[in-house]
């Protein structure tokens, strides 16, 4: 039973850490989106190919915060290190 | 007051090689595919050139957003690849708005953007091997030196992998988003009129107006559409690119 204990409360803080990754991506694509404005304040006439390629560099981006995400969910709801027990 | 989240349940099972295991995503999906297909049907209902309907109209204004989506990303020499772009795009743009109706969207399920990212993966190998070849096929995981094949190899898994999980990720955050905050909602309006022995006042769920359905816009449509988009912005680029 303790053993159990320390591998959810050890699973809970991994799963707090893991979404410390959500920092990159937020920065990067705040980054992106203030470049974006500035490049549509610049030319607006290029508003639509400027929009449809910040959405595409966003979700890119947004890729590692999308896989600690996945880890965290993993942790989370399936934990694998549990049944290794 | 309990939250739970779960993953897909199982509906019932076939009995067909050692039982198939039906999950409410494989339900909901033919779900999504009748409401498209029957839209589709009602749209495309008696078309014609003289006096357009409205309905030829919307039809009509769907079709040319698919085709210049196309046109501008991939070029068009890749014209024939809008029926597949459009069904792409609308199979998971209704499936994850699905869950405004409150049934579990598909693409909450691993396993069907994955499916979705596998098609755009074979289809990537394809044109990679009608575009280069048999030799041009291997001799591009060989650039631009041969010691970087294992990396090649990597980053070619690690295509369809992170455009599934990409789609996956999304939907079943904003969902999971969506339980908690419903959750803490019911304990606030418990919380605010539960000391009220009238039981009948003291249900009234007072707190869920209001923040669920900014929830449900941010989460349920603007979300959904975004990734849609983006699954198959990316798909026309990884395609488009096994031409260059």
């Amino acid at each position: 039973m303790m053993e159990r204990a320390i591998i959810l409360a050890a699973s809970a803080i991994g799963v707090g850490l893991a979404m410390i990754a959500g920092l990159g991506p937020g920065i990067g694509e705040g980054y992106a989106v203030g470049q974006a404005c500035a490049a549509i304040g610049r030319q607006p006439e290029a508003q639509g190919k400027i929009q449809s390629t910040m959405i595409l560099g966003c979700a890119i981006a947004e890729t590692t915060g999308i896989y600690s995400l996945v880890v965290a969910l993993i942790l989370l709801f399936m934990n694998p290190l549990v049944n290794m027990l | 007051m309990d939250v739970s989240i779960n993953g897909p349940k199982i509906l019932f099972t076939l009995p067909v090689l050692g039982g198939i295991n039906i999950t409410e995503s494989v339900v909901h999906a033919w779900l999504v595919m009748a409401l498209i297909v029957g839209a589709c049907l009602w749209l495309t209902k008696d078309l014609s050139v003289q006096n357009p309907g409205k309905k030829q109209i919307i039809a009509e204004k769907l079709v040319l957003m698919v085709r210049g989506l196309v046109d501008s990303n991939m070029g068009s020499r890749w014209a024939h690849f809008v029926p597949y772009i459009g069904t792409l795009f609308a199979f998971s743009f209704v499936s994850s708005v699905l869950s405004v109706t409150g049934l579990r969207s598909p693409t909450a399920d691993f396993s069907v953007t994955l499916a979705m990212a596998l098609v755009t993966f074979v289809l990537i190998e394809y044109y990679y091997f009608k575009n280069k070849g048999f030799f041009g096929f291997f001799k591009r995981l060989t650039e631009p030196i041969i010691v970087m094949t294992p990396m090649n190899l990597v980053s070619e898994v690690a295509t369809p992998l992170s455009l599934a999980l990409r789609h996956f990720g999304n939907i079943a955050s904003g969902a999971i988003i969506t339980t908690l905050v419903y959750g803490a909602l019911t304990a606030l309006s418990g919380f605010v009129l539960g000391w009220i022995p009238n039981t009948f006042i003291a249900s009234i769920p007072i707190m869920q107006i209001g923040l669920p359905a900014v929830l449900s816009i941010y989460f349920d449509l603007f979300s959904s559409a975004i990734q849609a988009y983006i699954f198959v912005m990316l798909t026309m680029a990884n395609i488009a690119g096994t031409a260059d």
